[in-house]
């Protein structure tokens, strides 16, 4: 299993959980697997094309996924991924 | 210069820092910060940064106070309602301190002043509360090769950077773009919790006072992410991207540019009725 932390404005999709456990091989599967439990979660992470969006960072265990394998990044039990929109307020 | 003696016992508990001194606190009345927006983040930041000594502080803002700022723009109290948001600041800052010259800016950060304006200053803070502006201070620090101080607030969560141009990862690396209109919260129409704005501003002051005292470990290559709820600190480690289209390897930003709408990526503007948000 690993940990996703899920975002304030994601949380209603999540039954406001902001960390859920789920089984993923990959920063794709988890996002199909998300999908599967939380509907409408990969609007929100991807665009039409099914690209993560541009201004929405996923992390592993802290570190940027563009700097790993993008949505190829593999994924193994204990780690700990982020989703850490861009926020705007001030 | 010399400190009156006045001045050495108003910086005392600073001065009595070996890490300050009164070498560091000269360099702390010499200094020159900018606060770009004098909103939720700048009052805090305006507030500490005053009563450090710092020589001289900008405040850039188009607003008028509104009763709605209130909750977390301590920098203005009730009767400055309706009132210039900067000449409030100014008032404010030289109650507090009067050794500090406050430079007002009462107008929107644009391509055409940004460079201008932040030529005169030793470090910048980002204190404004939409994605173009945030976007537009990053590239501008970045072409006058200031250093900034980047902060954002949203309901209980709060981040917090520092970038040194040309050495840190930029908000570009990170974020690359702003998010189309209607993707991203404001607080405007999501909230905020108005404390929030004091501990994030508040730290982006520190940040600033360490760049300018030249000690410690500044907050670069490293988001700081706060989440009021939890009261929990987590680290972000960030690095510059090769792809970045302002200081990667190929910029394709090569000037200052305007990103048009203001309120891009808000789900409303600031002068309409809050509906339902994304995210």
């Amino acid at each position: 299993m690993i940990k996703v932390r899920i975002p304030t404005p994601l949380r209603p999709l999540t039954k406001n959980q902001g960390e859920v456990d789920i089984a993923a091989a990959t920063i794709a599967n988890m996002v199909e697997t998300l999908e599967a439990t939380y509907p409408g979660i990969k609007a929100r992470l991807c665009d039409d094309s099914g690209e993560l969006r541009r201004f929405v960072n996923i992390y592993v265990n802290e570190e940027d996924i563009r700097f790993l394998k993008g949505k190829d990044t593999a994924l193994k039990a204990g780690d700990e991924v982020s989703i850490v929109p861009a926020i705007a307020g001030g | 210069m010399e400190f009156t003696d006045e001045q050495i016992s108003r910086y005392s508990r600073h001065i009595l820092l070996p890490e300050v001194g009164g070498k560091g606190q000269k360099k702390i009345a010499k200094a020159k910060i900018l606060l770009v927006g004098a909103g939720g983040l700048g009052s805090p930041a305006a507030l500490y940064l005053a009563a450090a000594g710092v020589g001289t502080i900008g405040l850039i803002d188009s607003d008028v106070v509104d009763l709605t700022n209130l909750q977390r723009q301590i920098l203005h109290h009730t009767p400055d309602v309706g009132r210039s948001k900067v000449l409030s600041g100014k008032e404010k800052i030289q109650a507090l301190n009067p050794d500090v010259q406050v430079s007002m800016y009462e107008e929107r950060l644009t391509a055409g002043n940004a460079l201008k304006i932040f030529s005169d200053y030793d470090v910048v803070i980002d204190g404004v509360d939409n994605f173009t502006a945030k976007f537009l201070i990053n590239d501008a620090c970045y072409f006058a090769n200031k250093p900034l101080v980047h902060g954002g607030i949203l309901r209980f969560d709060g981040r917090v950077t520092t970038i040194i141009p040309k050495q840190s990862a930029c908000y570009r690396c990170v974020f690359k773009q702003p998010p189309p209109a209607g993707l991203v919260a404001s607080c405007q129409e999501a909230g905020v919790i108005g404390v929030l704005a004091g501990i994030i501003g508040t730290i982006q002051a520190t940040e600033a006072l360490k760049l300018v005292l030249g000690i410690g470990r500044p907050l670069t290559n490293r988001m700081l992410d706060f989440d009021a709820r939890k009261t929990q600190f987590r680290e972000i480690h960030v690095k510059r991207n090769p792809k970045c289209a302002l200081c990667g390897d190929h910029p394709t930003i090569t000037e200052l540019f305007d990103d048009g709408d203001p309120y891009a990526g808000c789900t409303v503007r600031p002068d309409t009725q809050p509906k339902a948000v994304r995210l």
